[in-house]
């Protein structure tokens, strides 16, 4: 990742610095982690905010599905309410990324019902980063109990709905992302790996049996069947309650057993355009539901822009205006263009880098004050994200 | 025993929904039609039976003359009944009864939908033509809505609701056999794996309801009086419609049945689940003492595929067509 600040931030003479020092060193300017002390207020700050009550009381409201174009919105306005800034491209991508792996997970999931263990999954992580800060980790864990009381009474046949309802909102979509499909779990094609084989999820009988009885009830005669697969008898239940095992592995942080991954993604060159780009004619309706749940984030939340950084989170070198002027070239038919937007996440330590970061964290900690935002109007703020849609 | 033949082409993926493929055959003008659900749009398919001419046409889930009104469909199904064809479609907001190409609509149903989402979802789901004259309805709180429809015209109306579900209907099927001796005209399954037999007539009549086992029944026949059923277990139980009583269980599948279908001149059964598996089996009954017999004939694997939807063409099973989630083409195959 490389740094980018706004003209007016002070911090941009360290950032050139560093970047001089990077490159001194012959590294790559893409080649730079994150310490701890930048990354903890980032975190704190969008998981608060995810976690506010207000929020979530919004999302546990029984609603439509969104709309791509609003959940990225939400998305977007999430990861901003922290001093992290995603330039578009970023956005994007990163959307995209978030979406591929939430399609894996619901897609493979083995029992409707599972659908919370994923959900206990990301929200045991969550606590994770978050365990050090007790006022977000409460956050967290009254909407876990939250959660647990919306969800828990649901029969199986309701999940299946929610499931099939989820994967609507998922359908077609087929970016294929490195990580994916180093771990076989996608294929070239951009389409996940299902198995023939393996344990059966937890209630399911083995297939291979025919059965049939006598009108008592007896069991008159018994007879195999070929599957066409190889099934064994399931595992053990992973826990529903606040904290336990969840048994599934679906929803635990894919990056952690390959730290020093790159994630590339890449579109299949035969992707349609998303449905973004249809006239949505429940657009009244969602812009209301859109209102409410902005709404409902703490404007507090929000820094005045000079103490914001902007992160270019993937490989591109250009400046956001020669980013502009690519795309203008491309859409007036610039030849030899690739297919494949490819983004680069790499995440390898870099000493040199990490300790000018950890001055520059030093340097924020210091300076930073609660910006004040009584002038600032939430509804602006919403007119201009709008504007922007 | 079967082979694959030449997909065709679909114009969205198909949704992830219980039954969703129905197919129709046309025998004088030698055609076939087939509806694929994807989200709020109905893909139908015109297929000559010479594979040369495929026509496309796509409906929409709306209320007549309401402009920006669009629901989620849950399904869509044939509906032959003696007189005419229908193409009936179930939506979040409503069902809609098309002519059998699709060309017009000839009547909608509005469900009671509240101004507010509320935590109970509202959508119609299990559709069914019953005997000479009707055709039933199943929807999300559990009730079953019967319509009686004219030999022509639009004249349709709502001659009952039977209530005997508490929860969502899941799917309905009329007996196919052809048979007039048989005492139960319809079956219908819910969420909760509950199964009610009726007997149709001015006035519906419950002859049975057998329990089920707190697991969703997601795909229901019923074929000379016997009920076969295919569960989110992966099971598939076959019952005496009228008696209640269980004659085989199959551990079918490792995940979620979507579809069954049954060639009612060759008792031939079709299952298709999550798991990625068609499978062909063969129905033997002994009227004397009601057994049912099960052999299974055939498996085929939609590699990755996530199986929604699964029919016989024609009433002998010699060749049947598969859809899955987020796949674009009904495949097909045919007897070698």
């Amino acid at each position: 990742m490389t740094i980018r600040c706004d003209s007016s931030n002070p911090l941009r003479a360290i950032t050139r610095e560093s970047a001089r020092n990077i490159r001194k060193n012959n590294r790559e300017p893409d080649q730079v982690s994150w310490p701890t002390a930048v990354l903890q207020p980032v975190m704190n700050d969008i998981v608060g905010t995810m976690f506010s009550k207000n929020f979530m009381d919004e999302l546990l409201k029984p609603q439509q599905l969104y709309s791509h174009r609003t959940m990225k919105t939400v998305l977007t306005r999430l990861a901003h309410t922290s001093i992290m800034r995603l330039n578009p491209a970023s956005m994007d991508r990163l959307y995209e990324l978030m979406i591929m792996a939430f399609k894996y997970q619901v897609f493979l999931c083995p029992r409707p019902k599972d659908l919370l263990l994923i959900s206990y999954n990301h929200i045991d992580t969550i606590r994770e980063f978050v365990k050090d800060t007790p006022v977000v980790l409460n956050q967290v864990d009254e909407t876990h109990r939250k959660i647990i009381e919306v969800y828990s009474s649901l029969s199986e046949g309701e999940f299946q709905l929610l499931r099939q309802t989820l994967l609507i909102f998922f359908q077609d979509m087929h970016v294929r992302v490195s990580l994916f499909l180093k771990n076989r779990v996608q294929n070239p094609n951009g389409r996940f790996a299902l198995s023939t084989s393996g344990p059966v999820p937890h209630g399911i009988d083995v297939p291979g049996l025919i059965r049939t009885f006598d009108c008592k009830g007896k069991e008159v005669s018994r007879a195999e069947f070929p599957t066409g697969g190889c099934y064994t008898s399931p595992i053990r239940e992973g826990s529903f309650l606040l904290h336990g095992d969840r048994v599934s592995a679906l929803g635990l942080n894919m990056y952690t057993v390959n730290h020093l991954e790159e994630t590339h993604t890449s579109k299949t060159p035969t992707v349609k355009q998303q449905a973004d780009d249809t006239p949505n004619l429940l657009a009244k309706e969602e812009l209301n539901l859109l209102a409410r749940l902005m709404g409902s984030m703490k404007a507090e939340n929000m820094p005045k822009a000079e103490t914001v950084f902007r992160i270019n989170l993937f490989t591109t070198d250009r400046e956001e205006e020669e980013e502009e002027e690519e795309e203008q070239a491309r859409a007036s038919g610039g030849a030899g263009q690739s297919l494949y937007e490819v983004i680069n996440i790499q995440a390898m330590q870099d000493e040199q880098a990490a300790t000018e970061l950890a001055l520059i964290a030093g340097q924020f900690a210091k300076g930073e004050e609660k910006p004040e935002n009584s002038e600032s109007n939430k509804g602006d703020d919403l007119l201009a994200m709008m504007d922007d849609l | 025993m079967y082979h694959k033949e030449k997909s065709i082409q679909i114009k969205n993926s198909a949704s992830a929904l219980y039954n969703n493929l129905s197919v129709m055959r046309i025998a004088p003008r030698r055609l076939t039609y087939f509806t694929v659900v994807h989200a709020n749009v109905v893909n139908m398919i015109t297929a000559s039976w010479d594979g040369l001419n495929y026509s496309h046409r796509q409906l929409q889930s709306k209320e007549p003359n309401v402009a920006t009104s669009t629901s989620l469909i849950m399904q869509a199904a044939f509906c032959a009944l003696p007189s005419r064809d229908l193409l009936v479609v179930t939506s979040q907001k409503g069902i809609q009864m098309y002519e059998s190409d699709g060309s017009i609509m000839v009547y909608w149903h509005a469900l009671d939908t509240p101004e507010t989402p509320t935590a109970q979802a509202v959508f119609g789901r299990g559709i069914s033509a019953v005997r000479e004259n009707f055709i039933c309805v199943g929807v999300s709180a559990g009730a079953i809505l019967v319509f009686d429809i004219p030999s022509k015209g639009s004249n349709i109306t709502l001659s009952e609701i039977l209530e005997e579900h508490n929860e969502s209907i899941t799917d309905m099927a009329s007996e196919c056999s052809g048979s007039q001796e048989c005492i139960a005209d319809l079956v219908s399954a819910d969420d909760g794996g509950n199964l009610c037999v009726w007997k149709s007539g001015e006035e519906f009549q419950l002859l049975n309801k057998i329990s089920g086992f707190d697991m969703s029944c997601s795909s229901v026949k019923l074929w000379k009086g016997t009920v076969v059923a295919g569960y989110g277990t992966g099971q598939i139980r076959f019952y005496e419609a009228v008696t209640g009583i269980l004659h085989a269980e199959v551990n079918a599948h490792a995940r979620w049945i979507y579809s069954l279908d049954i060639a009612p001149f060759s008792g031939l059964l079709l299952s298709a689940a999550e798991d990625s598996l068609v499978r062909v089996w063969h129905l033997t009954l002994t009227p004397e003492t009601n057994s049912v017999e099960v052999a299974h004939l055939h498996n085929e694997c939609v590699t990755d595929t996530q199986i929604c939807g699964a029919k016989f063409c024609d009433g002998d099973g010699y060749a049947f067509a598969v859809t899955g989630y987020d796949l674009s083409e009904i495949i097909r195959y045919t007897q070698s």
